[in-house]
C-alpha cells in the first residue's frame, strides 16, 4: 500500500504511483520533524527509564520491611495504558488549573505558568517526563527479576576475594544480568518507538505537530486523513529504520540470545 | 558509608513511591470534587467535600456499565484463548526441533518489531467481507491473534527452564505425553502461565486503536474505545474523565496487585539459566 494512491474515503481510485508517498513524506516538515522527535522521545525515554528502573531495581533487591506493598505501588503504572496515562498527565500539565503548576508557583520555582503542552518548546519534553514515568516499571520488573536470579555462591566467592561493593556490582551482577538488560532495552526501545497511545492521550500530536513522532504521524494520517499510501509509507520508513536499528545494537552488543528471557 | 547508602536508599525509593503515586492521587481526588471544587482556584489538594457525583454523571451520560461488561468479555475471553494455544504452542517450540523451527521464531520476533496498526486497513477489509465488524468477537479473535507470538516466546522461555527428564520420567511411569504436559509440567509452570495470562488481559483490557477501527455501535464499545470518545465530546468535563478514568483503572490495578508477587516470581524463574 505504500507504493499506491490509497484514501479511504476515495477507494474507488487506488492506483499504483510507485515512490511518491516517500517523496511526499519527505519534503513533508510535519514528517522531518516527526522524525528528529522520535530520535530525542526513544533515545530520552529510554536512558532515563534504564538508569531509573536499574536503581531501583538494585536498592530493591535485599528484602525489606513492606517490600511486596512497596512493589505493588512502585510498578502498578506497567499496567495501565498509555492513553490513560496521557489524560491523566494532559490534567496535571495544564496551564491554567493543572498541577504541576500549581505545585511550582507554591513553592516559589517558577513565577509565570509554564505552557507544558501548549508551549512548542516545552511540549516534547513533557511529553518525554510522562513517557519515562510510565515507562520505569517496566524495567524495575525484569531488572529486579535478574538480580534475584544471580546465585548467591558468585557473592560468596567475590567476598572471599575481599572484593567491595562496587567491585561486586561492576564484576558479577552486572555481567551476570547482561542479556537481560540487552534483550529489555532492545524490545523497548522498538516498543516506545512503535508505540503512540501516549502522545494520542496527551497532545494528539499538538501544539502544530510538535509532538509528533512517526507512530503518532502515521496514526494521524490513518484516523483523520483516511490516507493508507502515506500512512503505509510512514510504516515502511519506521521499519527501515527499526532493522538498522536491530542489527546496529546486535552488532555492538554482541548478543547472541536476544528475546530470551 | 553503609550508613550513608542506606539514606541514599531510603530516600530514593521515598521519592520515587510519591512520583508514581502522586497521579493516581490526583485522579481519585479529581475524580471526588464537586464541579465547582475542580475549576476553583487555588487547587484543592484536599477537597473540602467529597461527592460521587461524577461517578454518578458518567452512568447516566453514558451506558458505561456496558462498556465496563464488554471490556471485562473481551479481555477475559481473548486472554484464556491466548494461553491455551500459547501454551501448546511454546511446548512444541521449546521440546522439539523440525524443518523451519528456527524461521518460525524469527517470525514471531519480527512481529514485534511492526508497528501493529498498519496492518489495520487490510485487516478490516477483510472482517468486514466476513461480516464480523460491529462483532465483539472480531475484538477477540483481533487479540488472540496479535498476542500469540509474544505469550508464546515467554512461555517457551519458562518451559526451557523446565528439565525434560521431568516429563520423560513420568512417560517411563506410564503417562502419554499429553498426561505428562498436563499432570506435571502445567502445575510447575504455573507462576509462568499466571504472569502471561495478566499480561494478555492487561493488553486487552487497555487496547484502543483495533477497538475503535472495529466497533462504531455504542452497546459494544470497550472502556477505552469509551473514553475516546468521551475526550472528542465532552473535553472539558474532567470530573467525568477522571471518574471514568479511576473506573477503567480499578481491574488492572487489582489483578496487579493480586498478581505481582507473580509475575516477578515467574520472570525470575524465567531469568534464571538452567
Amino acid at each position: 500500500m505504500a507504493f499506491q494512491d490509497y484514501k479511504l474515503f476515495d477507494l474507488r481510485h487506488i492506483k499504483f504511483v510507485g515512490f511518491s508517498n516517500f517523496k511526499d513524506a519527505f519534503q513533508d516538515p510535519k514528517f522531518l520533524l516527526a522524525l528528529k522527535n522520535s530520535g530525542y522521545w526513544v533515545f530520552f525515554s529510554l536512558i532515563s527509564q534504564f538508569l531509573i528502573g536499574l536503581t531501583l531495581a538494585l536498592f530493591m533487591k535485599k528484602q525489606f520491611k513492606g517490600r511486596g506493598i512497596y512493589q505493588g505501588f512502585a510498578f502498578y503504572s506497567w499496567a495501565l495504558s498509555g492513553f490513560l496515562i496521557g489524560m491523566i498527565w494532559k490534567w496535571m500539565f495544564n496551564s491554567q488549573i493543572g498541577v504541576f503548576n500549581d505545585l511550582l508557583l507554591r513553592t516559589g520555582i517558577i513565577h509565570d505558568r509554564i505552557g507544558f503542552l501548549s508551549n512548542p518548546s516545552w511540549a516534547m519534553a513533557s511529553a518525554i517526563i510522562a513517557n519515562v514515568w510510565y515507562g520505569v516499571a517496566f524495567f524495575a520488573i525484569m531488572l529486579l527479576a535478574a538480580l534475584q536470579s544471580v546465585p548467591a555462591d558468585l557473592y560468596e566467592a567475590a567476598d572471599m576475594d575481599g572484593a567491595s561493593g562496587t567491585r561486586k556490582l561492576l564484576n558479577v551482577t552486572l555481567p551476570y544480568i547482561m542479556p537481560t538488560i540487552i534483550s529489555t532495552t532492545l524490545l523497548r526501545a522498538i516498543w516506545i518507538f512503535n508505540d503512540p497511545t501516549l502522545i494520542y492521550g496527551l497532545t494528539n500530536g499538538g501544539p502544530a505537530g510538535s509532538t509528533h513522532i512517526l507512530s503518532s504521524l502515521m496514526l494521524d494520517k490513518i484516523i483523520y486523513a483516511g490516507d493508507y499510501g502515506a500512512a503505509s509509507a510512514i510504516g515502511v520508513i519506521m521499519i527501515v529504520l527499526l532493522l538498522l536499528y536491530t542489527i546496529f545494537f546486535l552488532g555492538i552488543t554482541k548478543a547472541e540470545k536476544v528475546g530470551d528471557f | 558509608m553503609k550508613k550513608l547508602l542506606g539514606s541514599i536508599k531510603f530516600l530514593f525509593l521515598s521519592i520515587y513511591l510519591i512520583v508514581m503515586i502522586f497521579p493516581l492521587y490526583w485522579i481519585v481526588i479529581t475524580s471526588l470534587k464537586p464541579q465547582k471544587d475542580i475549576f476553583s482556584f487555588p487547587l484543592k489538594y484536599w477537597p473540602g467535600k467529597f461527592t460521587f457525583q461524577n461517578y454518578e454523571n458518567i452512568f447516566k451520560i453514558s451506558k458505561f456499565h456496558i462498556y465496563i461488561g464488554n471490556s471485562l468479555i473481551v479481555a477475559i475471553a481473548a486472554a484464556f484463548v491466548v494461553i491455551i494455544i500459547s501454551v501448546l504452542s511454546a511446548y512444541v517450540m521449546a521440546r522439539f526441533t523440525f524443518r523451519g523451527h528456527r524461521q518460525i521464531m524469527l517470525a514471531f520476533f519480527l512481529t514485534q518489531m511492526l508497528p501493529g496498526f498498519i496492518a489495520l486497513a487490510p485487516l478490516y477489509r477483510m472482517m468486514s467481507s466476513f461480516h464480523l465488524t460491529n462483532h465483539l468477537f472480531s475484538l477477540v479473535l483481533m487479540y488472540t491473534v496479535g498476542l500469540i507470538p509474544f505469550s508464546t516466546i515467554m512461555l517457551r522461555g519458562f518451559f526451557q527452564r523446565i528439565p525434560s527428564s521431568l516429563e520423560e520420567a513420568a512417560m517411563i511411569d506410564g503417562c502419554s505425553r499429553w498426561t505428562a504436559l498436563l499432570r506435571i509440567i502445567i502445575p510447575v509452570m504455573l507462576p509462568g502461565i499466571a504472569s502471561t495470562f495478566i499480561f494478555a488481559f492487561v493488553q486487552n483490557w487497555n487496547e484502543l486503536f483495533v477497538a475503535v477501527m472495529f466497533i462504531d455501535n455504542d452497546a459494544l464499545k470497550t472502556l477505552p474505545v469509551a473514553m475516546n470518545s468521551f475526550i472528542l465530546k465532552f473535553d472539558v468535563d474532567w470530573g467525568a474523565m477522571s471518574a471514568g478514568a479511576v473506573l477503567s483503572i480499578i481491574p488492572t490495578i487489582f489483578i496487579f496487585a493480586i498478581a505481582q508477587r507473580f509475575i516477578v516470581e515467574g520472570l525470575t524463574q524465567g531469568a534464571e539459566k538452567g
